[in-house]
């Protein structure tokens, strides 16, 4: 092991990156998303290329910027030069970027997104001017896409460890003052002074305590802590390392679900980094700090993300909630004090240390401080990863940084905290981002999901989405969450069928109140947010699928029909043709008729129809007075 | 821990800090409903129904979860509360077959369920096995639900019928959790576990494997646990609400589970464990469900019978007692012996006893579990300490904080104590288990020390050599208590790390560390079982354990001292009451003239001053005719096919007398057949391992033409003109005892209504003595002895390369009498095996489940070979009951044991 003081490691971490930006530097966005996009053939093209024409270059796999809808993304920097991001790159594109700029100095303004640094390029904006990015404010995110994720240097050299060093200079208790003053609330959902909650742990008598960092991130849609980790796992581990010293925790687990390989390989390098640099283990940078992590990998339980869950599951028994108290805080892993907190609040920490809980504080709301990451998806035109300070507004996220509805179609609502959360109405969409202001709605932060509804989503149908997720990750040791669940499920699978009955909401609303009052814990306590938020604020979506049997978001099957104009019908026979189940009766020169009994509403014939007939439509609810069997066609009618 | 005081529905109350919600309202007497509570098990909150409103606090805890707080105030029935929780149970009910329960004939119903239960599907209370006794039905009354608005969602499952002993039908299942939380927390099994989540969540076993694959001892606590009737004994599915249920000792193992048998329409329908005994609530499977099975045995011998020329024919007991009352009077003096069994009581032994020494006056009786395994420790306990018998009682093992556990397979010889092993290692105690075999209980130990056979001597002089060495002795209760340290010294100093990491197998650093572990960590206990005493040197064994406990000071105190562990029920009540040949009642021994002066003075008669044969000695001396006449209650031969030289024998005599409940090989020998009642079918007491005293009650009528032992042999003594017989009850007898045995003195049967009492027990006003030697020792002082290590007698050779050790197994006991008569048992334990390592099945060319001949020098026998690693290369293991003919009979003189724990053999594939 290095046996260097922090001063000599900061030092040799600045040789390493004067040396990094001397050279040509290529970062490939390679988090999950830019993968999934297409990231590595992009990075392998630019390998090739570079071997190709002999260009003196380095090519680093960065985090996710956020920029979801423009992935793969990547950015050059020649010596003493900006970055210069392009977006939604193919391997073709990055050939010709490599090209032009590389070989030919030309750094193609038509492709380029953006610039980071201080000189400009010319025709090209900077990249956080962007309309998406431009009210953004980058705390936890502030190294995810500039730094190399596994070489602690780049970390160092960008203020890392500082803040850990700092809080070894300072007593427990003043860590857990300034975290505190910082006003950081647990940001895994429920929203728990993090500093107070530091102060029960510290307290609690005992000398092994445990740390846990919750990177059991198991909402549909939600990838916050995913990005954090992939791309800058140190900023979590800064901020692991400054809780056990504030704590006097012995030990630490990073309980991280297993789908997430490349953010755990990401840490396991981390770790092994900090070891070698004696920035974990026995006797941290020479102190007499000795604490060490261990990463335990969870099976992909939703659950787990329960506090009590994930104890029992680090304990190796199956991830089930128990009662509280006693809280983790006094009697947690093996019976011992236990702290946890979630990935983003840990990178916090770390920042908070590093520049000061009031510069922290200095974001945000009165009793909702600093900033939150969310992850933006649905049917807004700029999806990805976002963070925001606390307050902003719910129209600056979805028509701002979201710029707006997809389609330009209206929007419906959108729905924050994953299935555990409630549906916003537009009504409400000057509401601030804080914890109360969302809880007051009935809906909740939660890790930070928010998904945007348009016109074309049934609200009944989300609602029912969200609850076939619950229900099946419910653990089953309590009825009301276990059979709860499944009879409000069941009664929205027969309202979206069209078979809901008279009295329906009322035992909706009846059961939903029974699960969030009677359930053990937090899963099910907040299960039914979507059903009751969604009868509150569209109950008369409810009451047109049971009394009208009609969606009016024309979204459930079952209550669709579609049917052929007999004005616009040409008689062309292609969605005849087409349709897989013959279930549509016509003839040349005739006006075609679907038989709604064969019917499977698969869609095909809408798609079909060439569109200058647009003779197919879908429409839900009663159908208009049409022909019952093909008729021929009336000439004028026709061109 | 102090008092708290909160307020509960208005109530003042006041508990002890520590206790939860529902215990303070319990013990206030306001009901709370609940399902998935247990007393005994760790609060789950997982049924919801106990929740309750408290005052400055969020939400509605569940009241079985949340400890009771000072000033603390408690709503347990407001209208919110009573609607949460007739919405939470009608969710429960709507995976339950609810009909029952709101059903407005709920009344009317009960005539006819009888017939209507006999279906295979459960489709509500016609057809439950729970009814009468379903805690659903009470709960939903309580929370007075009467409508049902949900959908059902009938689970469809098939019931399992796969184990033998318990159905289990998951259909009625309500995840209470209760029966996994039993099987985990208590037992430390953990054969059963919930199983997916979401809808799907049930509880079930690894793979959906049937419980015996799954690791299940068929304990039964699930069974009792379970709220719902999802999981039921098979034999008593059908038998419905018992009548009325009796309290009695189960007659299984040494000890002393209490059993309330329930009894309906005169017969035995259950057997489930009170919560009262040293059990607390829980048995094993033998006591859960192996006590009706021999009892309705269609085997049982229903009517004397007398052999008449060469057959076995009925008479009357007129007729039998005649014969017996007419010849043996020939066979008075050493011609005579009697052999008991353990299912007799201590009413039975006495006279059983009295009647060999007064009437016929012969010391010729001995018993053999107490032969065969308890002896030598009633000689070394009495040598060490003054008085033989466990010194502490075993619900103090959970509080031990160092548990060394030797020569005994608690899973399987008794299964009750793991419970207690459990309890300890649960709030961190080491343990430590000495034993050449892997056992099923090493899951849970600290360390486990694999020694080699026969090696304990010097393994644990190697551990008193380190404790002496390192200062970790006791020095001042040494001194102020212990007598002969320096002779014990001087044997010490013999011992050397090389000679003991040579005999024992065992690095002494691993010696080194459990000498400091067993020495640091206070109180500890010491559990050994017949690995330390059926060997030839069983006595030096268990007196070098008693140098350990003496050196540490680890007596006297609670959760500290020497635990013999029993395997047959009530070897120590034949102790006691003087059913051996060396000692008179209350352990005087029989060749001293002043005992036998007191005992002629007490029985007024003249007795026989020649001490008696032991039990291998009267078997022996067959042979030498000495013995013409044989008497044997109960079958003291292992349950097999009688071998030659001992039939023999038995045909040798002239006359034979079997009184039992079932006929044997040996009975077909008989000259006299008398049947005997079973263990519920009489009163009287047995003394369990702790010396405790506990009633046997007659819990139904004789079955056929049986009578109780004591009252044959009290009819025959008197038929034979003998007084001091005339006893219409046990409790007479037992008046008798107090006045012969001064540790019985304080006992009366009105006493043990209290529970049983705990020897010795001096005077009326003694409450029982849970912990021996508080104050002094029996003889004033403990004795050190200078033990010395003596090799087995038989050591593995050329022509017998292998050193066979033998157990016991969890479905029989001993000699199988009762546990063959268990259909589920015999179900469970069909292949007998003999366990070889892998290295030596390997050399010797035999795969798992090969049939290969093992042979020693007495005998052979053919077994399947069962090739595992949990003995070591060069040991095979098989069970007691089944290597009688290979065992080595060379005996212990001082003792009277035979060394069945080891013998050497060689296996050969066939």
């Amino acid at each position: 092991m290095l046996k260097l003081s922090f001063e000599e490691i900061q030092n040799k971490a600045q040789t390493e990156w004067k040396d990094f930006c001397a050279k040509t530097r290529i970062l490939v966005g390679a988090a999950t998303c830019g993968r999934s996009a297409g990231a590595l053939n992009v990075l392998n093209t630019i390998n090739e290329e570079l071997t190709k024409h002999t260009i003196d270059a380095v090519v680093t796999q960065v985090g996710c910027i956020g920029l979801c809808y423009i992935e793969p993304i990547i950015s050059i920097a020649k010596p003493n030069e900006p970055y210069i991001f392009y977006a939604s790159l193919t391997p073709e594109l990055a050939q010709q970027i490599i090209e032009d700029y590389l070989l030919k100095g030309n750094p193609r303004p038509d492709l380029a997104l953006g610039t980071v640094g201080n000189k400009g390029v010319k025709d090209i904006p900077q990249l956080f001017d962007l309309a998406m990015l431009k009210p953004q404010v980058r705390i936890v995110l502030r190294n995810c896409g500039f730094i190399d994720p596994i070489n602690i240097n780049h970390y160092i050299v960008n203020g890392g460890y500082s803040g850990l060093i700092k809080a070894l200079d300072m007593k427990p208790e003043d860590v857990i003052e300034e975290v505190r003053k910082s006003g950081l609330r647990g940001r895994g959902g429920a929203g728990f002074p993090t500093g107070v909650k530091w102060g029960f742990c510290r307290k609690a008598p005992g000398k092994e305590k445990y740390l846990v960092c919750n990177a059991d991130e198991g909402d549909p849609g939600a990838f916050m802590d995913r990005s954090v980790l992939e791309g800058d796992p140190h900023a979590v581990l800064e901020g692991i390392l400054i809780g056990a010293h504030a704590i006097g925790a012995t030990k630490g687990y990073i309980y991280c679900r297993a789908e997430y390989p490349l953010a755990l390989e990401r840490l396991y390098i981390a770790l092994g980094q900090m070891r070698e640099y004696g920035i974990l283990g026995d006797n941290i940078l020479g102190t007499d700090f000795s604490f060490d992590i261990e990463i335990k990998e969870g099976a992909g339980a939703f659950v787990c993300g329960e506090e009590t869950a994930l104890i029992a599951s680090i304990e190796g028994r199956r991830g089930i909630p128990r009662s509280r108290p006693p809280f983790p805080a006094n009697s947690g892993i093996w019976d011992k004090p236990t702290n946890i907190n979630n990935v983003e609040t840990w990178a916090d920490v770390s920042v908070i240390l590093q520049r000061g809980a009031d510069w922290f504080a200095g974001y945000g709301t009165e009793n909702s401080k600093g900033t939150k990451t969310f992850s933006l998806a649905g049917k807004v035109k700029h999806t990805g990863l976002i963070e925001v300070p606390l307050g902003t507004t719910l129209h600056q996220v979805i028509y701002d940084i979201g710029g707006g509805i997809a389609g330009d179609k209206r929007l419906k609502a959108v729905q924050t905290g994953g299935p555990s959360g409630g549906f916003i109405p537009p009504e409400l969409l000057e509401t601030p981002v804080d914890y109360e202001s969302l809880t007051r709605l009935g809906s909740i932060m939660g890790s930070g999901g928010m998904v945007v509804a348009d016109e074309d989503n049934c609200i009944v149908d989300m609602a029912r989405f969200f609850l076939t997720f619950t229900q099946s990750e419910s653990c089953g040791k309590c009825a009301p969450c276990r059979v709860g669940t499944r009879q409000m499920l069941d009664i929205l699978e027969r309202i979206c069928r069209g078979e809901g009955e008279e009295g329906d909401i009322e035992k909706l609303q009846h059961l939903a109140e029974t699960v969030r009052d009677s359930s053990l814990c937090a899963l099910g306590g907040t299960a039914p947010n979507p059903v009751l938020t969604s009868i509150r604020y569209f109950l008369n979506e409810y009451e047109a699928h049971i009394k009208e049997k009609s969606c009016p978001a024309i979204a459930c099957k079952e209550l669709v029909s579609y049917y052929i104009k007999p004005d616009n019908c040409a008689g062309c026979m292609i969605c005849l043709r087409n349709c897989p189940v013959d279930a549509i009766k016509g003839d040349k020169q005739m006006i075609h008729v679907i038989d709604q009994e064969k019917c499977i509403k698969c869609g095909t014939c809408l798609d079909f129809c060439p569109s200058r007939f647009s003779a197919v439509a879908k429409v839900s609810g009663v159908l208009p007075d049409l022909p019952e069997k093909p008729i021929p066609i009336k000439k004028q009618d026709h061109i | 821990m102090g008092n708290i005081l909160l307020t509960i529905d208005g109530k003042e109350v006041e508990v002890e800090e520590g206790v939860t919600v529902l215990e303070a309202a319990k013990k206030s007497g306001i009901y709370i409903p609940t399902l998935c509570y247990q007393s005994s098990l760790s609060p789950f909150g997982a049924c919801r129904l106990c929740i309750v409103e408290i005052e400055n606090m969020r939400g509605f805890p569940s009241s079985c979860t949340t400890p009771a707080a000072d000033g603390m105030v408690v709503h347990t029935n407001t209208p919110k509360i009573q609607e949460l929780r007739q919405g939470t149970l009608e969710l429960i009910l709507s995976e339950h077959p609810y009909f029952c329960t709101i059903c407005e004939r709920l009344e009317r119903c009960e005539s006819f369920s009888p017939d209507i239960q006999k279906t295979s599907v459960v489709a509500g209370c016609h057809t439950c096995p729970k009814k009468g006794k379903c805690e659903l039905q009470k709960v939903v009354e309580y929370v007075s639900l009467n409508k049902f608005s949900l959908t059902y969602y009938p689970r469809e499952l098939p019931r399992m019928v796969d184990s033998p002993f318990i159905d289990r039908d998951y259909n009625l299942c309500i995840l209470c959790g209760r029966c996994v939380r039993v099987c985990h927390e208590s037992i430390g099994v953990s054969a059963i576990a919930f199983t997916y989540r979401g809808p799907k969540a049930l509880v079930g076993t690894a793979f959906g494997r049937s419980l015996q694959d799954s690791g299940c001892q068929f304990c039964g606590a699930c069974v009792d646990a379970c709220p719902s009737g999802s999981l039921v004994e098979r034999a008593a599915r059908y038998e419905g609400v018992c009548d009325k249920s009796i309290l009695t000792t189960c007659p299984y193992c040494g000890v002393g589970c209490q059993l309330n048998l329930e009894v309906k329409n005169g017969k035995v329908i259950a057997s489930v464990p009170s919560e009262d005994g040293v059990n607390h609530g829980l048995a094993c499977v033998k006591g859960r469900f192996a006590i009706r099975g021999p009892i309705y045995h269609p085997s049982r011998l229903k009517s004397p019978l007398i052999k008449k020329d060469g057959k076995l024919e009925t008479a009357t007991w007129e007729e039998t007692e005649n014969l017996i009352a007419g010849k043996l009077p020939s066979y008075k003096g050493d011609n005579f012996a009697l052999i008991c069994s353990s299912t007799c009581t201590n009413e039975e032994y006495y006279v059983a006893q009295k009647f060999t020494r007064v009437v016929m006056n012969s010391n010729n009786i001995d018993h053999k579990s107490y032969r065969q395994s308890h002896s030598p420790s009633v000689l070394s306990l009495k040598q060490s300490f003054g008085s033989p018998g466990m010194t502490n009682s075993l619900n103090e093992i959970g509080d031990a904080a160092c548990i060394l556990l030797i020569g005994s397979n608690v899973s399987s010889d008794n299964p009750i104590i793991r419970a207690e092993i459990k309890r300890a290692v649960d709030k961190r105690a080491k343990f430590i288990i000495v034993n050449p075999q892997s056992i099923d209980l090493c899951r849970f130990a600290y360390s486990w020390l694999q020694i080699l056979p026969g090696s304990d001597i010097a393994f644990f002089m190697g551990m008193m050599r380190v404790i002496v060495d390192e200062n970790l002795a006791d020095w001042p209760f040494i001194e102020e208590r212990c007598d002969n340290f320096d002779a014990f010294k001087e044997a010490l100093n013999t011992i050397t790390p090389d000679f003991v990491e040579k005999t024992t197998g065992i690095s002494w650093q691993q010696i080194i560390e459990t000498a400091r572990t067993y020495a640091k960590q206070k109180p500890a206990v010491i559990l050994y079982g017949t690995g330390i005493t059926q060997h030839i040197n069983g006595i030096d064994n268990v007196l070098t354990l008693c140098n350990l406990a003496m050196l540490t000071g680890n007596l006297g105190k609670p959760s500290s001292g020497i635990f013999p562990l029993e395997g047959e029920n009530n070897a120590h009540g034949a102790g006691d009451t003087g059913a051996t040949a060396d000692f008179y009642p209350g352990y005087q021994p029989v060749n001293t003239e002043t005992s036998k002066s007191e005992f002629e003075k007490a029985w007024d008669c003249t007795l026989n001053s020649k001490p008696g044969l032991t039990f291998s000695e009267i078997f022996n001396a067959g042979d030498q005719q000495q013995i013409k006449a044989l008497y044997l209650i109960g079958n003291p031969i292992f349950n097999q096919p009688l071998p030659d030289n001992l039939r023999q024998r038995l045909e040798k005599l002239e006359i034979l007398i079997v009184q039992d409940c079932f006929p044997s090989e040996i009975s077909q020998l008989a000259d006299v057949i008398l049947p005997t009642s079973t263990f519920a079918e009489k009163d009287g007491t047995f003394t369990s391992a702790e010396r405790k005293v506990q009633r046997v009650r007659k819990v139904i009528e004789a079955i056929g033409n049986s009578r109780p032992d004591w009252q044959i042999i009290c009819q025959l003594a008197e038929k034979m003109g003998a007084k001091g017989f005339n006893f219409d009850q046990p409790s007479q007898i037992m008046e008798e005892i107090t006045t012969i045995i001064p540790d019985y003195n304080g006992i009366t049967y009105k006493k043990l209504e209290g529970g049983g009492l705990q020897l010795p027990c001096t005077d009326k006003d003694h409450g029982g003595t849970q912990i021996l030697y508080g104050d002094k020792f029996a003889n004033g002082k403990a004795i050190f002895s200078a033990t010395k290590y003596k090799p087995p007698t038989e050591l593995p050779d050329e022509n017998y390369p292998l050193t066979l050790i033998t157990g016991c197994s969890l479905y029989h006991l001993y000699t199988k009498v009762l546990t063959s008569k268990v259909r589920g048992l015999e179900a469970l334990s069909t292949e007998e095996t003999v366990e070889i390592n892998p290295y030596d099945a390997t050399n010797l060319g035999i795969t798992d489940g090969d049939a290969v001949k093992v042979i020693s020098r007495r005998g052979e026998l053919t077994v399947c070979a069962k090739v595992t690693e949990v003995v070591a290369s060069g040991i095979v293991s098989m069970n007691i009951h089944l290597a009688e003919s290979l065992i080595n009979p060379v005996i212990d003189p001082a003792s009277g044991i035979p060394e069945f724990k080891i013998c050497t053999v060689k296996i050969e594939k066939t």
